[in-house]
């Protein structure tokens, strides 16, 4: 059938990305003494199937940067393309500059905005962290090409769920162990509550030293509350 | 019939493997009023000399403004000069956009020394006749650069371009190797030394020369003529003082430039352009 | 020259009545009047090195570089017009970038080294363009190992087991013909390329000079970079010993 053409010429009705097809959840950062730490977990969902288990979403771009995303994971790739024929032309130089995690932020930030407004959106929230000239650093910035910096940065259902504990238990000079453990307990809030999180999850660690992105492990659970022992009681025949 | 059938495209070798174009494009370059640049650890300073085509008339302005880290001093076609200037600010500016950090002086020069490039290779074009040096601050520290009409750049500790700038650059490198360490001030008093020494006797004053600096916490900025009055006045009362050798050095120094303007006169063959004009 | 004055040679259109193109080989000339620069491979990788002269003490040591990187594993040096070089290398850099992006992999030496060649080739086809007045010493490491190609401003291509082009390009040849390439590793190649380097430099007839040099190698990980300060200097040690032992002699 021949097409019509719209009245901004054959751009008019061309199709976009509408909705995502394989997501990833949330993706928590924080600022702590040393640097910044990143937590997310591995699972991909097709709509509500929890359908990959093996999706690494914290990635290092460059010596002074991590990036962290939710959302669709096949646009987080192409996002990673981007960046790491930028960070191959920054090393080509080979002089004493270096895009940091200031830059990569902005320029992440330009490039979310700018696919927005074309209403061809990459549909993630990325988060962007990395340490530089002793300066840590921590951002986010979302489809629309929301963006800020903070120290502490939650994705998706995290900024409901972890950003409250956050709040209340995190600060900047807190030593590594601590802001593990921290990053943890709300891991396992968000595995609790939130029906796309997997128990398989690494946390990313980036200083002035350089990037350590962990091995999958799980986090120990208790499913054996009264509360979970007869679900269906009580709301017969909704289950 | 001709002296020379090579010398009148840009595209054209000559048997030698010279490109008479471009080199004839260089020699523009000295046609300018001088400009000269120094540079420390931590800051950087331009300065040029003001010529005006008639008494009716102001000078062109030879110094620019790039971004807050960067700024130019320009010697040739000052046209040209606009143009490229323009080119630059514009190069910064979209930097800045997408990365909101400063743009790398080393990486700027080479963008506009490609740009550069490009028009020793194209018959329609014309090579630019100006050179330029790049004066700025980035995060591997404070950079003089000197872009050449030929595509070339080279990075220096302290250079001279334009007319007579060989007396000025006789007397840089005779002090060059202690810059790396001066103050910001000396900086400054080096470079109106080094304008003056362009000026064949002609009295230095705060009209006939632009200053500017960069640095460590200093954005680029053309001095204003009361201050580079002040810093005239303070090289004069050094010059008087009888006992200090800085007098005595200065007048070897005249001599020497004295040597190397007739060098000048008695024209030398155009160096080739991958060595650059020196 | 027997061109000269003929109207044969001012066009790199122009076929002179014996078959050549005299724009050619005059941009050639500006090749072999420029510093030196080598290349070898050795058992586990590639050298490159290069004698930049340089024209005023007042300029910083280690800038203007003549080797570049066009890839994460290979890197090119320039002989010939510098800034004409940095054409090729972002023409370069660009093929290597573009060919991973299409099939996943980086490009291999030989395919580079193919597409490099073709453009400048392309300079040398059209009346409105002139040919490029350097030639290129390109190496890097893929698949089948480490590689070395040189490219001529005619845009001919050849691999080579140790190539070198400018001023002092007969005899550094000839130095490398010397050597047991196939059984020297790289860390001994810095210095044995430091050693041509300076042997072949004209102390009495050219401006000072600077001594580059970059490798792709086992021990760089098989990425280009810089020959590392300590044995860089160490080589240029070497090689001045070695010329003073021959000065002796």
């Amino acid at each position: 059938m021949e097409r019509i053409e719209g009245l901004l010429g054959p751009e008019d009705n061309k199709s976009h990305t509408l909705s995502p097809y394989v997501t990833g959840t949330s993706v928590l950062g924080l600022k702590y003494k040393d640097g910044v730490l990143m937590a997310a977990d591995m699972g991909g969902s097709y709509g509500s199937t929890l359908r990959y288990k093996n999706v690494e979403r914290v990635k290092p771009v460059g010596k002074h940067s991590l990036v962290g995303a939710s959302g669709e994971i096949s646009d987080f790739q192409e996002i990673m393309r981007y960046l790491d024929e930028l960070i191959l032309y920054d090393n080509m130089w080979d002089d004493d500059n270096s895009l940091g995690p200031k830059e990569i932020h902005n320029y992440l930030t330009r490039v979310m905005y700018n696919r927005r407004n074309k209403f061809d959106p990459l549909w993630n929230s990325l988060v962007v962290g990395g340490v530089k000239n002793g300066k840590k650093y921590l951002g986010t910035v979302s489809m629309l090409g929301v963006h800020y910096e903070d120290d502490h940065i939650a994705t998706g259902f995290g900024n409901h769920l972890a950003r409250p504990i956050l709040r209340a238990e995190h600060s900047n000079d807190m030593s590594y162990e601590d802001a593990v453990k921290l990053l943890e307990k709300c891991m396992l809030v968000l595995l609790y509550r939130d029906r796309s999180a997997i128990n398989k999850l690494q946390i990313s660690n980036i200083t002035e030293e350089g990037v350590t992105i962990s091995q999958p492990y799980s986090l120990k659970t208790f499913w054996g509350l009264s509360a979970f022992k007869d679900p269906t009681k009580g709301a017969q025949g909704s289950w | 019939m001709f002296r020379n059938q090579y010398d009148t495209d840009v595209t054209t070798w000559s048997p030698a493997g010279r490109l008479f174009q471009v080199e004839y494009a260089m020699e523009a370059v000295k046609q300018g009023s001088a400009a000269i640049g120094l540079r420390s650890k931590t800051h950087v300073v331009l300065a040029s000399v003001n010529k005006s085509n008639s008494e009716l008339s102001s000078h062109q302005k030879k110094i620019f403004k790039i971004d807050n880290h960067i700024g130019v001093a320009i010697a040739g076609l000052t046209a040209d000069g606009r143009v490229l200037s323009k080119y630059l600010r514009s190069e910064c500016i979209n930097y800045s956009f997408t990365y909101e950090s400063p743009l790398a002086v080393g990486r700027l020069v080479v963008q506009l020394a490609d740009k550069a490039q490009v028009c020793t290779q194209r018959s329609w074009k014309r090579p630019y006749g100006v050179g330029l040096l790049v004066a700025g601050l980035d995060e591997s520290g404070a950079h003089l650069y000197y872009n050449c009409p030929s595509g070339n750049y080279f990075e220096y500790q302290a250079f001279a371009i334009g007319s007579r700038s060989q007396s000025a650059k006789t007397y840089l490198e005779r002090k060059f190797e202690s810059f790396s360490n001066s103050s910001r001030d000396d900086l400054i008093k080096d470079a109106l030394f080094a304008i003056k020494e362009t000026l064949q006797g002609e009295k230095l004053t705060s009209s006939i020369c632009t200053v500017a600096v960069v640095g460590l916490e200093e954005d680029f900025h053309i001095l204003d003529q009361k201050t580079i009055q002040e810093f005239i006045e303070l090289l004069e009362i050094r010059e008087e003082a009888p006992v200090q050798e800085e007098a005595g050095q200065e007048e070897a120094g005249q001599e020497e430039a004295g040597a190397a303007m007739q060098e000048d006169a008695e024209v030398p063959p155009p160096a080739p352009m991958d060595i650059g004009d020196l | 020259m027997s061109s000269i004055g003929t109207g044969y040679d001012l066009s790199v259109t122009t076929f002179s009545p014996d078959g050549r193109v005299f724009q050619i080989e005059y941009a050639s000339k500006a090749v072999d009047n420029s510093g030196t620069v080598i290349g070898i491979k050795c058992k586990d990788g590639i050298v490159l090195g290069v004698e930049k002269l340089i024209a005023s003490k007042m300029m910083l040591p280690g800038s203007n570089r003549r080797i570049h990187a066009v890839h994460r594993n290979s890197g090119m040096a320039v002989a010939g017009l510098a800034a004409d070089g940095r054409q090729i290398v972002a023409r370069t850099k660009a093929e290597a970038i573009n060919y991973e992006k299409t099939y996943g992999e980086a490009i291999p030496v030989k395919e580079l080294a193919e597409r490099v060649a073709s453009y400048v080739h392309l300079c040398t086809l059209y009346w409105w363009l002139r040919p490029f007045g350097c030639g290129v010493i390109l190496g890097g490491y893929d698949r089948d190992g480490p590689q070395l190609y040189m490219v001529e401003p005619s845009g001919i291509s050849h691999r080579y087991y140790g190539a070198a082009i400018g001023k002092g390009r007969q005899a550094a040849k000839t130095e490398i013909e010397k050597l047991n390439l196939a059984g020297m590793s790289c860390r001994e190649g810095i210095v044995e390329v430091a050693k041509i380097i300076y042997s072949v430099h004209d102390e009495a007839k050219d401006k000072a000079f600077e001594l580059e040099m970059s490798w792709v190698c086992d021990e760089s990980n098989r990425l280009h970079q810089k020959v590392p300060e300590d044995l860089l200097n160490q080589a240029i040690m070497i090689a001045k010993a070695a010329l003073e032992e021959m000065d002796a002699d």
